[in-house]
């Protein structure tokens, strides 16, 4: 047994064992766990795909004169941000796209710039455009403004997403005749590919499937700065499928992330299009774990083959919301590059990056040895499967 | 040199031993990079041809001359390193396997010789890694 505050003095004094998840589960095939769970202190993880629900709280300054967007109109390279807070706050989320943008009008869209991809110029640091145009008050006479702004010349800017690091997610298959365009990317027809999206062993709510270590206020790696759990996400559902060990089949727990943008890179925040859906935020992440006990390292060290996703097809079961899973395969299944459906062999794809999942670990992981990050406790714990907290779906009445 | 083809062959030719003739008449050597009949029947071959230049030209010639449609596959697709973040989702899109991943180093690879210059992976990439010159 140890405590957050014992692995922290660890930490300071540079005497911390670090591991990435990837390195825990061979550590753990090879030696007993038990052993394990005392010498590790703190194990890594990292994810890197799209997250649609992401995006950023702006604060641009006062002009001279002053306008007051809220209740009008504000876009950043022609991309529409949200304005109904006060004067100079806006909200730019990921999925927002150019109001002239053509859609699926020609099917499929291409979708070559949105919300995503304006957060990924800021955090380029590239000068990007505002405009916006309101209605003048007293305290407010100005009606429209057309200027340039960069990263650093505004006040603040901080990455706000209500819902990322899906625990584990669906793979998923198209069974219809035409090929389909969907956020799990192009499923060509009659089971053609299958396509996941996870970092499978080495993704953060994998490693700790009751969330014990992560809560309100726990400190992670976040699009290349620190950042915090600010909630847990929308869509959350601890009632979801478990196998034996206690690992989600399918979405589970979602996580609801803070953090400064000024402090973070573009190689982990990255602009997406997905021909045919829309545009996306590429977003990395890296949760620490804290070995405090063998079941949480036990946990942490369970590997890709013990680690099942659902199979769903996306042409019907997961438009129409019937619940029909196709079957389930585990993440090393998926990561050899083929898997069978129906007797039938079909190849995969992951939108997720293994690699950059592995680096973002690797990095969390150097920070923590060199002294530069110390865990935090978290403030409370999100509701567990006993807690009854579920997921809802939306009744439509006539 | 080399050259790649699209060609096009009306039904009535596909059960004709085309290229073979046209290898040995003119010393060619093919690869063929993809091979489909449409559902009205029309044969669909993307070729690559190495020989004399002279050759390639007579042989493209006499395929005109037969009826079979011939297209010079100019377009080009390449991959912008810095763009690709090895995510491995136009893998499985891929028709040649021009496209593959390397598991030691967990990269995404793309071999131009195989390109046939499709599109696939040019709308399947997020991040537009993979990008089309003519």
């Amino acid at each position: 047994m140890k405590t957050i505050a014992e692995i922290n003095e660890k930490i300071k004094k540079g005497k911390a064992v670090v591991v990435t998840a990837e390195e825990l589960v061979e550590l753990c095939r090879k030696n007993d766990v038990k052993k394990i769970a005392k010498e590790i202190d703190v194990v890594t993880t990292g994810t890197f795909g799209p997250m649609c629900s992401s995006g950023v709280f702006l604060n641009f300054g006062h002009s001279k004169p002053r306008i007051k967007f809220g209740g009008g109109k504000v876009y950043l390279n022609g991309v529409p941000a949200y304005a109904g807070l006060a004067a100079v706050d806006v909200y730019l989320g990921a999925t927002a796209l150019p109001d002239n943008d053509p859609r699926n009008r020609q099917y499929p869209g291409e979708f070559k710039y949105g919300g995503g991809h304006v957060i990924e110029e800021l955090v380029s640091g590239k000068e990007v455009k505002l405009e916006g145009i309101s209605y003048a008050t007293d305290c407010y006479p100005r009606k429209q403004i057309s200027t340039w702004i960069k990263l650093s010349d505004i006040n603040e800017a901080i990455l706000f997403n209500p819902r990322n690091c899906y625990q584990n997610y669906n793979v998923a298959v198209n069974l219809s005749k035409k090929t389909i365009y969907t956020y799990m990317g192009i499923l060509k027809p009659q089971l053609g590919n299958a396509n996941y999206c996870s970092a499978g062993q080495l993704s953060p709510l994998l490693k700790d499937p009751y969330l014990k270590t992560i809560g309100f206020g726990t400190k992670i790696f976040l699009g290349g700065g620190i950042g915090y759990v600010a909630w847990w996400g929308t869509q959350y559902n601890p009632q979801v499928k478990r196998t034996e060990n206690g690992v989600p089949v399918g979405g589970g727990a979602t996580l609801a992330l803070i953090g400064d943008l000024k402090q973070m890179r573009p190689e982990f925040l990255k602009g997406a299009s997905l021909t045919g859906y829309g545009t996306s935020l590429i977003v990395g992440i890296g949760i620490p774990i804290p070995i405090l006990n063998e079941e949480i390292c036990r946990w942490a060290a369970i590997g890709d083959e013990e680690i099942y996703a659902p199979i769903v097809d996306y042409s019907n079961d997961y438009p129409n919301c019937t619940g029909k899973v196709l079957g389930e395969v585990n993440y090393a299944q998926l990561k050899s590059g083929k898997i069978e459906i129906m007797g039938k062999e079909v190849p995969t794809g992951s939108l997720s990056s293994y690699r950059k999942a592995k680096e973002i670990a690797n990095i969390l992981k150097e920070w923590i040895l060199k002294g530069e990050f110390l865990l935090s406790e978290s403030i409370f714990s999100f509701p567990g499967p006993e807690s009854g907290y579920t997921f809802k779906p939306l009744k439509v009445k006539e | 040199m080399e050259r790649k083809f699209v060609l096009h062959f009306p039904p009535t030719l596909i059960d004709k031993p085309i290229i073979s003739d046209l290898v040995r008449k003119y010393d060619l050597q093919f690869n063929i990079l993809k091979a489909y009949i449409t559902p009205e029947e029309e044969g669909n071959l993307v070729l690559a041809l190495k020989g004399k230049e002279e050759n390639l030209d007579k042989a493209v010639n006499e395929l005109e001359k037969i009826g079979v449609k011939v297209q010079l596959l100019k377009a080009d697709v390449k991959m912008i390193e810095e763009r690709c973040t090895h995510c491995t989702i136009c893998i499985p899109l891929c028709p040649t396997t021009a496209i593959y991943y390397e598991r030691e180093s967990l990269s995404v690879k793309f071999d131009p010789e195989k390109c046939i210059a499709c599109g696939m992976c040019i709308k399947a990439c997020p991040t537009k890694a993979m990008v089309l010159t003519i």
